[in-house]
C-alpha cells in the first residue's frame, strides 16, 4: 500500500511509533529539538493521552505513575531537560515498570538552540538505564517500538537518544498498526515501588542484574549488527554519525550499534578481531571508545575526532582518508545571528533597561537574545529558572542596594517550570530585587506550546489558567504590576519605582508574542523629508529598519508589525501611521 | 540515479520548511529515497537558516556539505553569498533579489556587501529574480518563495504536473491558486 510509505521528521516518527506501540500516556515540555513529537502524538489522541508537563520532573513522574498503574507510557524532553529530570531517572531506574517506560531525550551535538553539549549517554550510565538510538527517521519508529518491549521485559525504564540531526531530518517511514497492548493489573509490591533504604538496597543489587543480562543480550540483539565489507578498516558506530560513515567509507566493515547502553562485549570483541584497524565515530563524549579501550582494544577515537559539534562525511574523509575537500572557500560576510523578531514585545522592555542602565540575570527562552547588541541588558544566562535565584544570590552577596542596578527577566513558561521555585525562595529568606515577567501568553522559543497559564491544553481542550499575578500575590509579593510591554513611557517608570523599592517586585509586562497576535497589525511609515537622522528609532535593533543611503530611514513594509516603538522613539515626526490595526 | 542534492537558504522566518516540504513531496512522488534536514529553534529567529534535501536511489547522509549542490535556492542575496561554496562546479545559483539586513548591519558595525550577484556571477551560474516585488504584485508577499521555486525548477528533474500535485497537497487550501500563480510566475521566467 504505497499511501502507507511516507515521509516523517525523526520526532514525528516517534510519536508514530509511540502511536504504534499502544503508548497510552505522554508528558513533555517543550525543548528543541524534542518538541514535535509531542505536537505530533496530538493527532492521535482518540488513542492515548498527552500533555504538557510545566518541567521535564513532572513530566517524567507522570509517565512513571501511568507505568505504574500498567500502561505503556513516556515522557518527552531535551538533553537539559533531563537533569531537571534526574532525580525521578535514577531512582525509577531502580524500580522498573509494570507497563513499559521510554523517555526520549535529545541532545544537541552543535548547540543550534542549547546552552551546552552534554552527552545523555553519560547521564544514562550513571543511571543504569538502557539506551537506544536511531539512525534515521525509519529506525527511530523502529526502535520506539522495541524500547517498550526491552523496558517490559527487562524491568527497565529505557532512553531513546536523539540528536538534532535525527530528530528535525526527514526520511521515508513505512506506516503500520497500532497494538493495543492489554493494561496490566496493578500490583501493590512495596518492595519493588517504595524506594526507601531497606527497599533500594534489594532493588539495587536486582537491577545490577538485569544489566547483566541485557549486556549478554545486546551480543545478539537485531540492532547491534555488523555489516562486514573489508577487513583494512571497521568502524563502531551508532546514530546519525552512522550515515556519514556509509558515505565517506563505503568499503569499511562497520559494527553499528542500535543499543548504546549496555555495550554488546562479546560482538565488539568479535569485529575487532576480523579488521586491521577500528575507529570509533560517535559525536559528543567518549563513551563508547572509553569502555572499549578499557577491555584492552586498541581503536582509533578522539584522537582524530573532534568532542564538539556535529560530525559529518567530509570530516571523516579529512580524519581518516587525509583527503582534501574540493570547495571554494566560504566568503567573508557580515554574520547573521538569531533575533528578536519585528514586533516582539520583549523589545521594547530591552529597550527601557538599556536606557535605564540596569543590568538583567537572564533566563532561558527568547528573550536570551537580549543579551545581545543593541539591546545588550541581559548579563547571564544559566538555566530554566535561574534569573530569579542567581539575583537572589547576588543580592545576598552585596546587599539590597547593589542589586538596584539589576532585575531578573524571565518568560511566563519558564516561570512556571522553575521560576516560581526561585521567587519562593526570594520571598521566605527576606530578599529585595525586581523580577520582570515578561509574559507573551506562549513558550515561544520552541515554536508556540501552550502551558499552566495559557488555558489550552496540549489536546486543545480549553482549560483552567493559573493566573500569574495572583499566584506572585500567594507567594507573599507586595509589589506585583502588570504593564503593557509596548507601552515604554509606563513601562519606564514602573521599572524606576519598583526597582527603588527594599523589597520584592514583580512587574509582569503582558503582551502576547507578535506571531500569535491574530489581531490586524498597522503599518507605520518613515517619512525621508522629515529625517534628521539622529538614530534614535535605530536603538532598540528592529530588523523591519534600514538606513538609506543618504542615511534617512526606511521601514521594510513587508517586515513591520506595526508595534509603533521607533514612532514613539521619534522626537521629529518623522514616523507615521499609514495604516490603522487593532494591536 | 546517484543523490541530488539541493539547499534552500534563508533567512529564518521566511518559509523554508514549507519550501523544503514541497520538495520532499516531488522527491516521495518521484519514487526516490529521499532525506531532508532542517534548523527549528532560536535560529529561525531571524537568524541564517539552511534547508538540505537529497533524493536518488539510496541517501544516507542527511545534509549537503561543501562542494556537493546541485541547485542551491536563496531566499535572499547575503544568504546566497555566504552558502555559495556548497555549490559543487557547474551547479544552478537561484537566488531571490532581495536584502535583509543582518542585525551587524542595522547596528552599524558592518556593512551589507555591494553586487552580490555580480561577485557570484563570477563563478556560478546565477539565476535572479526579485520574487518578493513579484508575488508582491499578486498580492501576497508571502507567496515570494513559490515565484522562486518556479524559477529553480527550471533546473530540476520534475515535470510542471508533479509541481503543481504537490503545491496543491502542501500548501493551505485557501492558498494554493495564489501559490500557483506565484510558481508560474518564476517558471516563466
Amino acid at each position: 500500500m504505497s499511501e502507507r510509505r511516507v515521509i516523517m521528521l525523526g520526532n514525528e516518527a516517534i510519536a508514530r511509533g509511540a502511536y504504534e506501540a499502544g503508548v497510552k500516556v505522554s508528558a513533555a515540555y517543550p525543548g528543541t529539538p524534542s518538541t514535535e513529537v509531542s505536537e505530533n502524538l496530538v493527532q492521535y489522541k482518540d488513542s492515548l493521552y498527552c500533555e504538557w508537563s510545566p518541567n521535564e520532573k513532572v513530566a517524567t513522574e507522570v509517565a512513571i505513575g501511568a507505568s505504574i498503574a500498567g500502561v505503556r507510557a513516556m515522557a518527552c524532553m531535551k538533553h537539559v531537560g533531563l537533569n531537571v529530570a534526574s532525580d525521578p531517572l535514577y531512582t525509577v531506574s531502580y524500580m522498573g515498570v509494570n507497563g513499559g517506560l521510554m523517555l526520549v531525550v535529545a541532545d544537541d551535538p552543535g548547540l543550534y538552540s542549547s546552552q551546552n553539549e552534554q552527552d545523555t549517554r553519560m547521564v544514562a550510565r550513571a543511571a543504569q538505564v538502557p539506551v537506544l538510538e536511531p539512525s534515521d527517521s525509519a529506525e527511530a519508529k523502529e526502535f520506539t517500538k522495541l524500547a517498550f518491549k526491552i523496558s517490559e521485559k527487562y524491568d527497565r525504564p529505557v532512553i531513546l537518544r536523539t540528536t538534532t540531526r535525527l530528530a528535525h531530518s526527514q526520511g521515508l517511514v513505512t506506516l503500520e498498526d497500532r497494538v493495543e497492548p492489554e493494561d496490566k493489573p496493578y500490583v501493590k509490591n512495596i518492595q519493588k515501588n517504595v524506594m526507601m533504604p531497606g527497599n533500594a538496597k534489594l532493588r539495587h543489587v536486582e537491577i545490577e542484574k538485569r544489566n547483566k543480562e541485557l549486556a549478554e543480550a545486546a551480543n545478539t540483539l537485531e540492532i547491534n549488527r555488523i555489516e562486514m565489507n573489508g577487513t583494512k578498516i571497521g568502524v563502531i558506530t551508532s546514530g546519525i554519525p552512522y550515515q556519514y560513515v556509509k558515505e565517506a567509507l563505503p568499503e569499511a566493515s562497520v559494527l553499528k550499534l542500535g543499543m548504546v547502553n549496555p555495550l554488546p562485549r562479546k560482538l565488539i570483541e568479535e569485529f575487532a578481531s576480523r579488521v586491521e584497524k577500528l575507529y570509533i565515530v560517535e559525536e559528543l563524549d567518549p563513551v563508547i571508545e572509553e569502555q572499549v579501550k578499557s577491555w584492552g582494544i586498541q581503536a582509533v577515537g578522539k584522537e582524530i575526532f573532534t568532542v564538539q559539534g556535529e560530525y559529518s562525511a567530509n570530516m571523516l574523509r579529512k580524519a581518516v582518508r587525509k583527503e582534501e575537500i574540493q570547495a571554494d572557500q566560504p566568503a567573508q560576510i557580515p554574520g547573521r545571528p538569531p533575533i528578536l523578531c519585528p514586533g516582539c514585545p520583549h523589545r521594547s522592555v530591552f529597550y527601557v533597561l538599556n536606557k535605564l542602565k540596569l543590568h538583567a540575570a537572564g533566563d532561558i527562552g527568547c528573550y536570551t537574545l537580549g543579551a545581545v547588541a543593541p539591546l545588550s541588558v541581559v548579563d547571564t544566562t544559566i538555566c530554566m529558572g535561574a534569573s530569579i535565584s542567581s539575583l537572589h544570590g547576588m543580592e545576598k552577596a552585596k546587599g539590597k542596594d547593589y542589586i538596584k542596578n539589576w532585575v531578573a527577566v524571565i518568560g511566563d513558561s519558564t516561570f512556571l517550570h522553575t521560576g516560581v521555585n526561585s521567587l519562593m525562595n526570594m520571598m521566605y529568606n527576606q530578599a529585595t530585587g525586581t523580577v520582570i515577567i515578561m509574559d507573551n501568553s506562549t513558550t515561544g522559543m520552541t515554536g508556540h506550546q501552550d502551558h499552566a497559564a495559557t488555558g489550552k491544553t496540549l489536546q486543545g481542550a480549553p482549560t483552567w489558567a493559573i493566573n500569574i499575578p495572583e499566584l506572585c500575590r500567594a507567594i507573599g509579593v507586595k509589589n506585583v504590576v502588570e504593564v503593557n510591554a509596548l507601552d515604554i513611557e509606563t513601562l519606564e517608570k514602573t521599572v524606576k519605582e519598583e526597582v527603588a523599592k527594599d523589597e520584592v517586585s514583580v512587574i509582569i509586562t503582558k503582551t502576547p508574542c507578535v506571531l500569535l497576535d491574530k489581531r490586524k497589525k498597522p503599518l507605520y511609515r518613515a517619512l525621508p523629508d522629515k529625517c534628521r537622522k539622529c538614530g534614535m528609532c535605530m536603538k532598540p535593533g528592529c530588523p523591519a529598519m534600514t538606513r538609506r543611503e543618504d542615511g534617512t530611514i526606511a521601514i521594510d513594509d513587508t517586515m513591520c508589525t506595526g508595534c509603533g516603538l521607533c514612532e514613539s522613539l521619534c522626537k521629529f515626526q518623522a514616523i507615521e501611521l499609514v495604516k490603522e490595526g487593532d494591536r | 540515479m546517484a543523490a541530488k542534492n539541493i539547499m534552500i537558504v534563508g533567512v529564518g522566518g521566511q518559509g523554508t520548511l514549507l519550501t523544503s516540504r514541497i520538495l520532499g513531496g516531488l522527491a516521495l512522488l518521484g519514487g526516490y529515497d529521499v532525506k531532508l534536514s532542517e534548523v527549528h529553534g532560536m535560529a529561525q529567529r531571524g537568524g541564517s537558516v539552511v534547508t538540505f534535501v537529497r533524493y536518488g536511489d539510496k541517501v544516507a547522509e542527511p545534509i549537503v556539505e561543501e562542494g556537493q549542490a546541485d541547485v542551491l535556492i536563496a531566499f535572499e542575496r547575503l544568504e546566497a553569498l555566504r552558502y555559495a561554496h556548497f555549490l559543487k562546479p557547474g551547479g544552478a545559483l537561484v537566488v531571490n533579489d532581495w536584502r535583509i539586513d543582518p542585525m551587524p548591519v542595522v547596528t552599524g558595525a558592518a556593512s551589507y556587501p555591494e553586487g552580490i550577484l555580480e561577485t557570484l556571477a563570477e563563478h556560478h551560474k546565477v539565476y535572479a529574480v526579485n520574487a518578493t516585488e513579484e508575488a508582491k504584485k499578486l498580492g501576497n508577499p508571502r507567496t515570494f518563495n513559490l515565484v522562486v521555486l518556479g524559477l529553480a525548477a527550471q533546473h530540476m528533474d520534475f515535470t510542471r504536473e508533479q509541481w503543481y500535485e504537490v503545491i496543491e497537497k502542501t500548501v493551505p487550501p485557501k492558498t494554493i491558486e495564489i501559490n500557483k500563480k506565484a510558481f508560474e510566475t518564476g517558471y516563466h521566467l
